[in-house]
């Protein structure tokens, strides 16, 4: 058992721990990436050597899919402790099959069981407990309404009149300001590396060098949250205790490793339910163990592997509750457990090794999955057979994603990892503060209408004249659609600004923020919506004769069009370019204001879901899109406009300029088997190329989808043959049976390259 | 010198090896009962297009075809009859981007139209659609002699080429003419391929977009075991390896 194994080694000395490893900076002070640098094998081979799923696994791997069954027949909940606040320490260790389990832990005492955190917000977790048929503890309700505030009423505390009617109205949505807000990766591989002791007695150092003449605002802040980081350190230590774990020094071997990382992971999402919980880069750093392991005889290849498929199981299992609303937005039950695989070092070698390609394998040992977001961090020089290995598991499972690292890395180094769906940040080193997007295709409305809202029939954006002629006149829509967008960037970051400040003071990531240094680089990373809609709809104004039609109110409510116009997704400058100006200008326009904490602006082209419900709140467009009808998700073209190939459409997504979308340009690409080649071999080869090209054209981010779309209808319509159908949506993956039914119908109605 | 077109695809898979750029050219001289694309039959409609226009549609993508060992495929239509444009086009992808070009045709074509043409073609891809010569000219209105004596022709020259076969359910897939088809096609000494395709329903929506009627209205698609069956007897008749069938 793990346990008594543990107990033997109990009190290792860090040295020994450290043995056999190369010397480096890492050694006298918290560099994670020093290590790395010094102790990667980089694996330039195939995948031949990868073991398959031990029984132990296959029990545990059956008990959980009982599980997971039972919740979607109770409705998408297994069962809510509606008594207890979350903590770090507040629950019994729980365990799916004790006696089986290589890597232990979970967020309450009975897996799937869903905890209860309300520092974000009450409303929302009394909501969530209601929809799903039961009650919160009534003196936690009192206790968070009237006795300890949320970050929640903080925000409306603060709120103006224009910041909650443009909420309203859908112009900005989405907004992290009921719950946590996530995006927040703290770096996990310190506490296996270091052991807690030694990040406390770091954070101390940190402490005791702000003991300084001037008590700034800035000053008191700090100190007070390195306060909180050393208290969530000790919490960190009690909960692995309680499992019969020391976490004080460091670990010894490729158990402990993984162990006190999923600790300290662990801890991590039992204090904050932020909107995406996202991992890091932890499997090449774990190789450095398991290669030592390997070495010294103490681990076979089939251990390994169950140590891999054990972690990821639990990665599986991460639950928030949440409320009905929310899965609207962000369907699917996603928590973004985002975990980036591959890449180079900028020493040139490459950060592949036998784990990037354990952990892709999980994919067959445990079958498809959302959890944990394997994301491929994609370059031209990475080894030839993890490339033809990452299309074959694409084509096979449609789980994984690609980032373009030859793009990310003279930004973020080689040591960033991915949070939620494609925003990079250097681990450890930066955070951001995560702003969800605004709606640009209805700002256009809102300059074609004087401000006035098209669904609510009220004033929402600045009241300028409306446009009043037969045929709209681009110059005259380009200028009033200007006016509109300084409008709403100045609005949005005040709205972010609100938010953080709130997040920071009633629902502060203890534990994340003490693994990290204590001077990090913050960014306000903002986001677009309709990038693809506005684009085609200026393109029509431009090109063709658009004539809006009016209500009895005078707002256009639809527009015909006379003529053909070029569209987005054709590689056609005179449509891509209207896309790449509107980036760069609302990018620009954010720059323009003064960001909470002195965070950079950056931007994001990403719509996760909510493509769907921006789109109902949107009324007809310029492009000919109706009432109602679904946005394209991220950066993608519009369903149906792209008629030149796949290759013309992502040649027209890759021309959004990344130094303007620092934050990530998402674009979602789905393809028929048949259609990536005859062959299977041809199939794997095509795809490699394809994810090439792409990334050396500059292309960000690309969710590979390889399916047909009978298999999807057909999994509409009997959802108990397709447990594990998992599909990519606008940066995250899917059980595509947990989608409501509008979604469903969304992705299946959008390009689906290939078809006759 | 202009070309006529139906339309471009930039990522195409099946017709050659690897990611290529496809062309449709517009016009065809055969009606054949199950074609996909019968909106490309009429020579006067589409689009027409310099050689040069057509270079600038594939230059942007030309990491792609390099990368993953494709090229250009030109199909239709029936490309053949417009094997001018077709050379000079295939004439310049290679000498301006080195590309491997590939031919799709039905070989309803005399030798001495395409002579110049194949110098420029690396690869054929040709349609063998019945082997029986009444039941070719009820299938696609003309007889196959041309065809036939187009495939030997291209053996002669030692041309690269890829048979394909629709199976259709009691119009292709008479046990005879399978043997008849796998026997003409393992005496030719040029083959690199042989593409046993069930034939799909995919294209009918097109008839009826045109208004015409689906001459091949009930007929079903071959089951696997249809396919497996027309396989194991062609595959009697030609030489091992030659053969793909999934």
């Amino acid at each position: 058992m793990a346990t008594k194994e543990n107990e033997v080694r109990r009190g290792t000395a860090g040295k020994e721990a450290w043995r056999g490893f190369a010397d480096g900076k890492w050694r006298k002070q918290i560099d994670v990436n020093s290590f790395i640098e010094k102790n990667l094998t980089p694996y330039e081979g195939g995948e031949q050597f990868l073991a398959s799923a031990t029984e132990d696994t296959n029990a545990l791997w059956r008990q959980v899919s009982a599980l997971l069954k039972e919740e979607r027949e109770r409705g998408g909940v297994h069962d809510i402790d509606v008594h207890t606040v979350s903590t770090i320490t507040s629950h019994a260790p729980g365990y799916i099959d004790k006696d089986k389990e290589r890597i232990v832990g979970l967020q309450t005492d009975a897996p799937l069981k869903r905890s209860v955190q309300p520092f974000g917000g009450i409303r929302m977790a009394a909501d969530a407990c209601e929809a799903y048929g039961y009650e919160l503890d009534p003196e936690m309700l009192r206790l968070f309404t009237d006795i300890r505030k949320t970050h929640n009423q903080g925000v409306f505390d603060a709120y103006t009149t224009d910041m909650r009617a443009a909420r309203k109205a859908g112009i900005i949505t989405g907004l992290p300001d009921a719950y946590g807000r996530g995006r927040i990766i703290g770096d996990y591989r310190r506490v296996a590396l270091y052991g807690v002791d030694r990040l406390i007695q770091g954070k101390k150092e940190e402490l005791l060098q702000l003991e300084v003449d001037a008590m700034t605002e800035e000053v008191i802040r700090l100190r007070e949250e390195l306060s909180e980081q050393l208290r969530s350190l000790g919490e960190l230590k009690a909960m692995a205790a309680a499992y019969g774990f020391d976490l004080s020094a460091p670990a010894a071997n490729a158990q402990e490793a993984v162990q006190w990382l999923y600790f300290a992971y662990l801890a991590a999402i039992k204090e904050q339910n932020g909107a995406a919980m996202s991992l890091g880069r932890v499997s090449s750093f774990l190789d450095i163990y398991f290669e030592r392991d390997l070495r010294e005889g103490t681990l076979t290849e089939r251990e390994a592997q169950e140590l891999v498929d054990h972690f990821v199981m639990k990665l599986r299992i991460v639950k928030f509750l949440r409320t009905p609303d929310y899965n609207e937005l962000f369907s699917g039950d996603p928590t973004w457990v985002t975990e980036s695989v591959g890449g180079m070092g900028l020493n040139g070698a490459t950060r592949v090794t036998r784990n990037s390609f354990r952990f892709l394998h999980t994919l067959y040992t445990l079958g498809p999955a959302p959890e944990p977001n394997l994301t491929v961090l994609w370059s031209a020089k990475l080894p030839e057979p993890f490339k033809k290995y990452c299309a074959k598991v694409s084509a096979e499972t449609s789980s994984i994603q690609y980032e373009n690292d030859d793009l990310m890395r003279p930004y973020f180094g080689d040591d960033y990892g991915i949070a939620c769906c494609v925003s990079a940040m250097r681990i450890g080193k930066q955070m951001q503060f995560f702003g969800a997007r605004a709606n640009l295709a209805k700002a256009l409305l809102y300059a074609i209408n004087g401000g006035v809202d098209e669904k609510l029939g009220v004033q929402v954006g600045p009241a300028i004249a409306p446009i009043t002629s037969e045929v709209l006149d681009y110059e005259e829509v380009k200028q009033k659609f200007a006016v509109v967008q300084d409008w709403l960037a100045k609005l949005y970051m005040n709205t972010l600004n609100v938010i953080h400040y709130m997040h920071d003071k009633y629902c502060y990531e203890r534990l994340e923020m003490a693994l990290h240094d204590r001077d990090i680089i913050r960014t306000m990373a903002c986001g677009i919506a309709g990038l693809s809609v506005v684009a085609d709809s200026l393109s029509a104004i431009r090109y063709a004769k658009v004539r809006p039609v009016r209500n009895e109110k005078g707002i256009a409510v639809d527009f015909e069009i006379e003529g053909e116009y070029p569209q987005y997704g054709n590689n056609d400058d005179r449509a891509d370019q209207l896309a790449v100006d509107l980036a760069e200008g609302f990018m620009n326009r954010l720059r323009q204001h003064k960001a909470y904490r002195g965070a950079i602006p950056t931007m994001s082209v990403l719509t996760i879901t909510s493509n769907v419900v921006y789109g109902k709140k949107t009324g007809s467009t310029p492009d000919g899109r109706k009432a109602g009808q679904p946005f394209a998700p991220g950066a993608n073209p519009m369903h149906g406009r792209d008629r030149k190939g796949a290759l013309a459409s992502l040649a027209s997504v890759a021309k959004i300029p990344y130094e303007h979308s620092l934050d990530g340009v998402s674009n979602t690409f789905s393809i028929i088997p048949k259609a990536l080649g005859k062959e299977e071999e041809a199939r794997f080869g095509n795809l490699a190329a394809l994810l090439d090209g792409y990334t050396a054209s500059g292309g960000h981010h690309l969710n590979v989808n390889v399916f047909n779309r009978e298999q999807l209808l057909d999994a509409m319509e009997h959802p108990e043959n397709y447990p594990q159908l998992t599909i990519r949506v606008s940066g995250y993956a899917v059980n595509f049976i947990k989608l409501t039914r509008e979604q469903q119908l969304d992705v299946i109605n959008r390009t689906f390259h290939g078809e006759i | 010198m202009k070309g006529r077109i139906h339309s471009i695809d930039t990522f195409g898979t099946v017709d050659g090896p690897g990611i290529r750029f496809v062309l449709f050219m517009q016009g065809c001289a055969l009606q054949c009962q199950f074609c996909h694309n019968p909106d490309t039959w009429d020579t006067a409609a589409g689009r027409q297009v310099t050689v040069e226009e057509v270079l600038q549609e594939i230059e942007p993508y030309l990491p792609y075809y390099r990368g993953s060992g494709g090229g250009i495929t030109v199909t239709g239509g029936e490309p053949t009859l417009q094997a001018p444009f077709v050379s000079a086009l295939f004439k310049a992808c290679k000498e301006r981007f080195g590309l491997h070009t590939a031919l799709d045709s039905s070989g309803f074509c005399d030798p001495s139209h395409a002579a110049e043409l194949m110098s420029y073609t690396d690869l054929v891809l040709l349609d063998l659609k019945q082997i029986d010569r009444g039941k070719h000219e009820r299938l696609t209105s003309q007889p196959n002699d041309r065809i036939l004596h187009f495939a030997k022709w291209l053996s002669s020259l030692s041309k690269p080429v890829w048979i394909r076969h629709v199976l259709i359910p009691g119009i292709t897939d008479h046990a005879e003419d399978l043997r008849r088809l796998g026997r003409f096609v393992g005496r030719l000494g040029n083959v690199e391929k042989l593409e046993l395709l069930p034939y799909h329903r995919m294209g009918v929506y097109k008839w009826q977009t045109l208004g015409r009627p689906y001459p091949l209205e009930g007929v079903p698609v071959p089951t696997e075991q249809e396919v497996a069956r027309a396989a194991a007897i062609l595959q009697a008749e030609c030489p091992q390896g030659l053969l793909r069938h999934k």
